[in-house]
């Protein structure tokens, strides 16, 4: 029964070389998508191009569907997956900072490693300073300490936030993925065609 | 040959393919870890070990960089370096086969590539700072956190999308005419 390192099925060393694996598929699989040009990952804030958030929301719904239907047929544990602990204060002003980074800079962090990965020297140089951006962090956390722990309300999951079962919210998002699905295909069509 | 590599440097995976072969990845991942992926943790480690060389004791110090510090272990000596050093060599592998590994700034024609990478300079600062005051990015936080339906991961996803859609136009001349 999964998670196989959870349950000392497979040894550090081993889960170290897996995660070459994990990571080569993940760059891979982000790569083949387009994800390290910068122009096309843009282009879902300006209508040209939506395969950010088409990858993006099929990824979360096939992996949340997967999980659970694992955890129904008793492949894995359910119960011991890592649940991002969720601090609401920092959760929403971290996002809205990255969201600022990533309509200026045009990559996210793993984005510009695959870009960095072709030769792409923007990629690099985001690379770079994504590097700087966590130094700086990491002066300044002493100041800004007592808000990165505010809000905490722990290992909670939205079903649970929302009073809902983990199906019925499963349902209704993938009724709302669909929906993105749909309105960003015509409005793709509407907006004027950007060559890059 | 030439002719092969042309007609390929632009064709990319059908969106929907490219994200359920990553939606498996992810269900691989968590079956394996129990956890999911990560982009922005190996690079933090990456500083905390370039700290530490560079000022023997301060990481051990330092209020943010002790949490993740311990004097056993190579702070390198980490589940996402090793993912993050994969990640860079599969996405050289796919540019590879599709005739894409080049040095080159990629930017709008309107917009020269010295301004470009200025403006990549800021988002890779501001994307480093909310990282990690968001306990992780778009990979590891938004991604993988509603992978198994963490609330932080959905507030994360609607923060960076959301932001991102609201202040688009006030930044549309970076990105088209």
């Amino acid at each position: 029964m999964g998670p196989l390192t959870y349950f000392g099925e497979i040894s550090t060393e081993w889960n170290y070389v897996i995660a070459i694996f994990i990571g080569m598929a993940f760059g891979y699989i982000m790569e083949a998508s387009g994800f390290s040009s910068s122009r096309k990952l843009i282009g879902v804030f300006y209508g040209y191009d939506f395969a950010v958030i088409r990858v993006f929301i099929t990824a979360t719904l096939v992996a949340i569907i997967g999980l659970l239907y694992m955890g129904y047929f008793g492949w894995i544990d359910y119960s011991v997956l890592f649940v991002h602990p969720t601090f609401i204060f920092s959760a929403t002003i971290g996002g809205i900072i990255m969201g600022f980074g990533f309509i200026i800079g045009g990559f996210c962090p793993g984005t510009s490693l695959c870009a960095l990965a072709i030769g792409k020297l923007d990629g690099w140089v985001f690379t770079i300073a994504l590097f700087i951006g966590i130094f700086i962090y990491s002066l300044v956390f002493p100041l800004i300490k007592p808000y990165y722990n505010m809000g905490d309300m722990g290992h909670i999951t939205i079903s649970e936030y929302l009073n809902m079962s983990n199906a019925w919210f499963t349902f209704w998002f993938a009724i709302i993925a669909v929906a993105i699905f749909y309105v960003t295909s015509v409005i793709r069509k509407k907006v004027k065609e950007v060559r890059y | 040959m030439d002719f092969w590599k042309e007609n390929k440097t632009h064709i990319y995976w059908n969106p929907y393919f490219g994200g359920f072969m990553l939606g498996l990845l992810l269900i691989a991942t968590f079956y394996i870890t129990g956890r999911g992926l990560g982009a922005t943790g190996g690079t933090k480690s990456a500083v905390i070990t370039t700290v530490d060389k560079v000022a023997p004791g301060y990481a051990k110090e330092s209020s943010y960089y002790s949490k993740y510090y311990d004097e056993e272990k190579n702070p390198m000596n980490n589940w996402l370096v090793f993912e993050t050093i994969g990640m860079i060599a599969g996405a050289f592998l796919s540019g590879a086969l599709s005739g894409r590994v080049k040095f080159r700034v990629q930017h709008p024609p309107h917009i020269s590539s010295n301004k470009r990478l200025i403006y990549a300079s800021i988002g890779g600062l501001l994307f480093g700072f909310g990282s990690q005051f968001a306990r992780g990015c778009t990979s590891g936080a938004a991604l993988s956190g509603s992978a198994v339906l963490s609330l932080g991961g959905f507030i994360t996803m609607a923060g960076i999308f959301g932001t991102a859609y609201i202040v688009a136009y006030f930044f549309r001349k970076m990105w088209i005419n």
